[in-house]
């Protein structure tokens, strides 16, 4: 029988304990240390602890988790995640693009064997996570980041969205048609004007070299369209003119989009930033 | 003023042949992206192997016929032109995917002979390599999975009506993809019979 993958959960603080084996204050206390590192660097580390990631391997979820929450600024790619499965006792370190230099797969995984591991095995969750992070924070802090402030103004770009939006080109399409067989219309009559435009559809289509039904089916809808617009009273003809703003679909493949969440601010809610990852960083089990 | 609509209506059958296009070209991009990314982290990973190979011959001497497999396998691995026609051509995958399966194999067994040796298990450098070749082998894994999902959607807007149309047009065709099943059956090391050994650490 096999589960379903677990669920990313929602990114709303830096620390998100699903089984709570952090007491409040400390937590708190984390939160605020890692508050004040982003300010001061720029980097943002989160924590997320969860009871068992099964049937995935804790790589397989920890890099979805920091594919959807993107911590770290977009084009800067300074996050970094302590991910711990409890029941599984396995435990992860996954690095940012902007944070591979300094926190090294070598070095994450040194983190992990000498300082959280033995936290863990003696059963102290808190102190292994808290020493884990510090030693983070110390090393990223080697690392060359832009200073804070920059980090902002990129993080509104994010990825742009590529791709036209096939439906609202094909309306265009269609609607310059039958404005074109409008006026046609006017000189040549309805009928004739409509099969004008639809033998012309035709014949250009066949020209480019499509398929012949689906230029044959194209022409129909055309002559059809044309003929029907032409009957239509004055006024409700405008009306046919304007393009839908119909479903943009993102068609690109990229990562690294927008910020996921809502942007974190002084004491507010705490969002990623467009950060990339790439699969940097190391586990291990105690 | 005929012309004038002439014009026009030439004009409106060529956007109708613009539906998709600008969409294709930013999926090839994309593709073409992840795929870079996978080939970095195949040849950082072929960068790991003699070191590795070193390492281990320094405790495990014996062990030539590993060792050598490893070595052939790497050979083998970093012998293939990676070119961007790569991607059009199914089989080159194909055996692009095989000859990386075969090493991720040799590695696997090197690894599993080495736990017969707690020299070598304790030794510093070889922990530090077997930490960086893990490392190496999740971020295959991620560019992998990236390089699918782009080759998917690519392909998806490729075959869908109407950018197929438009696709057929530029010459624009489905791009080859990895096959899981066959990696699985590839990377199977050989069986390496020895007696239980304690978990690392």
């Amino acid at each position: 029988m096999q589960a379903d993958a677990p669920t990313v959960p929602r990114l709303s603080q830096r620390i998100t304990d699903q089984a709570e084996v952090l007491s409040a204050p400390r937590r708190a206390s984390l939160e605020a240390a890692l508050r004040e590192f982003e300010t001061q660097t720029g980097a943002q580390l989160a924590v997320l602890i969860v009871e068992s990631t099964q049937p995935e391997t804790i790589e397989q979820f920890s890099i979805r988790v920091v594919d959807e929450w993107q911590l770290g600024r977009t084009g800067v790619d300074d996050g970094a995640l302590l991910l711990v499965a409890l029941k599984d006792r396995v435990v992860r370190i996954e690095v940012g693009r902007g944070l591979e230099g300094a926190l090294t797969d070598l070095t994450s995984r040194r983190i992990i064997d000498e300082s959280i591991v033995p936290q863990f095995r003696a059963g102290d969750y808190a102190g292994g996570v808290e020493v884990g992070l510090e030693r983070m924070m110390q090393v990223v802090r080697g690392e060359p980041l832009p200073p804070p402030d920059q980090g902002w103004q990129d993080g509104a770009k994010g990825a742009q969205e590529r791709g036209s939006s096939v439906v609202e080109l094909w309306v265009l399409g269609v609607v310059a048609i039958i404005w074109m067989a409008e006026l046609l219309g006017r000189r040549i009559g309805r009928m004739p004007a409509a099969l004008t435009v639809g033998s012309v559809v035709f014949g250009l289509l066949m020209l480019l070299g499509w398929a012949l039904l689906f230029s044959l089916l194209l022409a129909v809808l055309s002559t059809a369209a044309s003929l029907f617009v032409q009957m239509l009273p004055n006024d409700l003809k405008s009306s046919v003119g304007g393009t839908s703003r119909s479903a943009r679909y993102r068609s690109d493949g990229s990562w690294g989009g927008y910020g996921g969440g809502f942007r974190g601010g002084s004491g507010g809610g705490f969002g990623g930033l467009g950060g990339g990852f790439g699969g940097g960083g190391a586990s291990g089990r105690w | 003023m005929r012309s004038l609509k002439w014009l026009i209506s030439v004009f409106a059958v060529s956007l109708l042949s613009g539906c998709g296009y600008n969409t294709i070209q930013a999926q090839d991009e994309a593709v073409t992206a992840a795929w870079s990314e996978v080939v970095n982290q195949y040849q950082r990973r072929a960068d790991l192997v003699p070191n590795l190979v070193n390492t281990v011959r320094g405790f495990a001497a014996q062990e030539e016929r590993v060792l050598l497999g490893v070595t052939d396998a790497r050979a083998r691995a970093t012998s293939i032109n990676v070119t961007p026609e790569l991607l059009n051509d199914p089989e080159a995958l194909a055996r692009y995917q095989q000859v990386q399966g075969q090493l991720t194999g040799a590695l696997k067994s090197l690894l599993a002979v080495s736990e017969n040796y707690p020299q070598l298990r304790s030794n510093e450098n070889f922990r530090d390599l077997q930490a960086q070749l893990e490392g190496t082998e999740n971020r295959i894994a991620v560019a992998r999975n990236r390089y699918i999902a782009a080759v998917q959607a690519y392909n998806v807007t490729v075959r869908s009506f109407p950018s197929n149309l438009t696709a057929k047009v530029f010459g624009f065709e489905s791009k080859a993809n990895f096959t899981v099943e066959n990696e699985t059956a590839i990377a199977a090391p050989p069986t390496v019979d020895f007696s239980a050994s304690p978990a690392g650490g």
